[in-house]
């Protein structure tokens, strides 16, 4: 119960947060929750078929709460080469390094006390994490997105430009995050967050529903064969339809808004996903991105996602957004300031 | 008399079971048997819609002028017969002020003008579809306004950790009915554009009975011992959108209300973009 408590306390100081999050993803995106890994499966590791449960319909039930949280990066560190795997020693290392990076905490930095979600999102030493001896999440020899075409970074450039020197101007030059309108990770693909990467999943006749614990955000995806949306409809997750090949689950999402922009990509952004229970405890979460507007060529990736105990608790955004309201309002002071000083 | 008694009592005991007999009847005639899912419970699947203006006012009320005059027609407030039973809403004397207040300022104050989570039991009535996602360990019910979701214990209730919007929910089945018991409501959601409210003691009872294969009864029990004399108890149907490929879409009014909420904290001259 009083872990509840803190989890709680988490969402409700989130929106403090996100201010920090949407100004320097990277370092947090690369703090992935890590120590304890108590989920001892395996990658590769694989159960009979008939060990997966299956829902009263006949469809694999992949029904449940789990985490998607992972000690494994996005992108292959360079140094790695095309070195997809680690041995289990060299697994172990990386885990252990990167549980350590964790525990430094400088003054006045993410780390920092205040937003130390090992003490506020009880991330650390709680996630459950599987164990993956891969070097990225994005497979192949490679193991990074493709290099941005010419006219995706034109894109990407001219965006930025647009908002240079005017980050504080009002609201919707906060970014998505702080809007409460779109979390960077929550995908499709869903990737692991910096914290809180809960989602459950919820299984009707005719439909699989997916309610990430961000932004409280659901996709309802159909799986009785529908065709997309008219292609004028547009929508910040896209527009999923599903699909059972064999005991996988597969989801193809298109309808992307420009403004959903995953990395730079444009509204021609086409995800496909595949989820396939492998254990009790496991979903393997396979995903591919193909954007012609935006990379040279398609990437995949895989993220193992673990059963993780319920309920999700309420994560509401923009009802306790002081972090939008507070910088700006700063930033007016700040205007009147230098007015005055004028 | 011994014998006596016991003929008469005999007589009466089968004058009573066919009148019984009759009633059982009567009512197995009018309860309605809804498609089973695979687990053998009334299938509540599918994607649906309140039919009313109780968002408006879950009070019965007259047509009335828009908030924007120069938005005339398209945006004045539709009439309605009402949706609480017995039309009064049992204020205690010291909270009806509080009402009156919320229906001056309600365009300004009004959680949903705001984008904020709705609560329950006002979701089920917003001008809003949403839908039911059922499996046997847990009931979703994702409302297509705001995105607002909420998650249905089917198991053992443990109480509320603490308050949230969407409060915490736990359901059974009477028969053909889903009963849901949602505690742990905050004090920040309203029942209607006109201002109703409740504190956070706020315990609602939601019963959801299939009529037919397309309409499902739904009724909620409100009880706030802060705010009100006594319980007292709204209904309406819900209906199913039975349209080809009906879905729920994105409605994230989160950037539709952020004006109002920081339009006062915009640069000025605006600049950008």
């Amino acid at each position: 119960m009083s872990n509840r408590f803190f989890q709680i306390a988490s969402a409700t100081a989130l929106a403090a947060v996100v201010g920090i999050v949407v100004l320097n993803p990277a370092p947090i995106a690369a703090q992935t929750p890590s120590t304890k890994l108590l989920a001892a499966k395996k990658e590769g590791a694989r159960e009979k078929a008939s060990a997966v449960p299956h829902t009263p319909n006949g469809k694999p039930d992949l029904s449940g709460y789990y985490t998607n949280a992972s000690a494994v990066p996005l992108e292959r560190p360079k140094d790695l080469g095309s070195k997809e795997f680690f041995t289990k020693a060299e697994a172990d290392a990386y885990a252990a390094k990167i549980a350590t990076k964790r525990e430094v905490v400088a003054p006045g930095t993410y780390g920092d006390v205040h937003y130390n979600m090992a003490q506020f999102g009880l991330e650390k030493g709680q996630s459950k994490i599987p164990e993956s001896i891969r070097t990225s999440l994005i497979i192949g020899p490679e193991g990074r997105v493709p290099p941005m075409l010419p006219a995706a970074q034109a894109r990407a450039a001219a965006r930025q430009a647009a908002n240079r020197g005017h980050e504080f101007d009002g609201p919707e030059h906060r970014g998505l995050g702080e809007q409460c309108l779109l979390w960077p990770n929550e995908g499709p693909p869903m990737l692991p967050e910096g914290y809180n990467s809960n989602l459950q999943i919820t299984q009707g006749e005719g439909y699989v529903a997916i309610t990430q614990e961000m932004i409280h955000d659901t996709r309802i995806i159909p799986t009785d064969g529908r065709p997309h949306l008219p292609s004028n409809v547009r929508q910040w997750l896209g527009d999923s339809r599903g699909h059972w090949e064999g005991d996988t689950l597969v989801v193809d999402t298109t309808n992307f808004s420009d403004r959903t922009a995953f990395r730079g990509s444009s509204e021609n952004l086409h995800v496909v996903e595949r989820f396939t229970r492998t254990d009790a405890d496991t979903v393997k979460y396979e995903f591919t991105v193909s954007d012609p507007s935006t990379w040279e060529k398609s990437w995949s990736g895989e993220v193992l996602m673990s059963k993780i105990d319920g309920p999700i608790f309420e994560y509401a955004c923009s009802e306790g957004n002081y972090g939008m309201r507070n910088n700006l309002s700063g930033a007016r002071a700040d205007d009147a300031k230098k007015a005055a000083q004028k | 008399m011994q014998n006596r008694l016991g003929s008469l009592s005999i007589a009466w005991t089968k004058i009573a079971s066919m009148a019984l007999l009759a009633v059982v009847t009567a009512a197995a005639q009018t309860i309605y048997r809804a498609p089973r899912t695979g687990d053998g419970k009334p299938n509540l699947n599918g994607i649906w819609q309140a039919m009313n203006t109780a968002d408006w006012d879950i009070q019965a009320h007259a047509a009335a002028a828009g908030p924007v005059a120069s938005l005339a027609a398209d945006f004045a407030i539709p009439p309605g017969i009402g949706v609480v039973e017995g039309n009064e809403i049992p204020y205690l004397p010291a909270m009806a002020d509080k009402k009156k207040q919320n229906f001056a300022n309600r365009f300004k104050d009004d959680p949903e003008v705001k984008c904020y989570l709705p609560g329950v039991p006002r979701a089920t009535y917003m001008p809003y579809p949403f839908q039911i996602v059922q499996s046997a360990k847990t009931i979703l019910i994702s409302y297509e306004y705001d995105g607002a979701v909420r998650s249905i214990n089917m198991g053992k209730p443990t109480p509320a950790p603490v308050d949230s919007w969407m409060g915490w929910s736990y359901g059974h089945w009477e028969g053909e009915t889903l009963v849901v018991d949602v505690t742990g409501l905050n004090n920040k959601t309203w029942f209607d554009r006109a201002g109703n409210f409740h504190s956070d003691q706020l315990h609602v009872v939601e019963r959801y009975t299939p009529r037919s294969p397309d309409v499902l009864m739904y009724e909620a029990t409100i009880e706030d011992p802060k705010v009100f004399s006594r319980p007292w108890k709204i209904s309406m149907p819900l209906y199913r959108h039975v349209e080809k490929n009906a879905q729920l879409l994105e409605f994230k009014c989160v950037e539709f209300a952020e004006e109002l909420l920081y339009g006062n904290l915009r640069k000025k001259p605006a600049g950008g973009k």
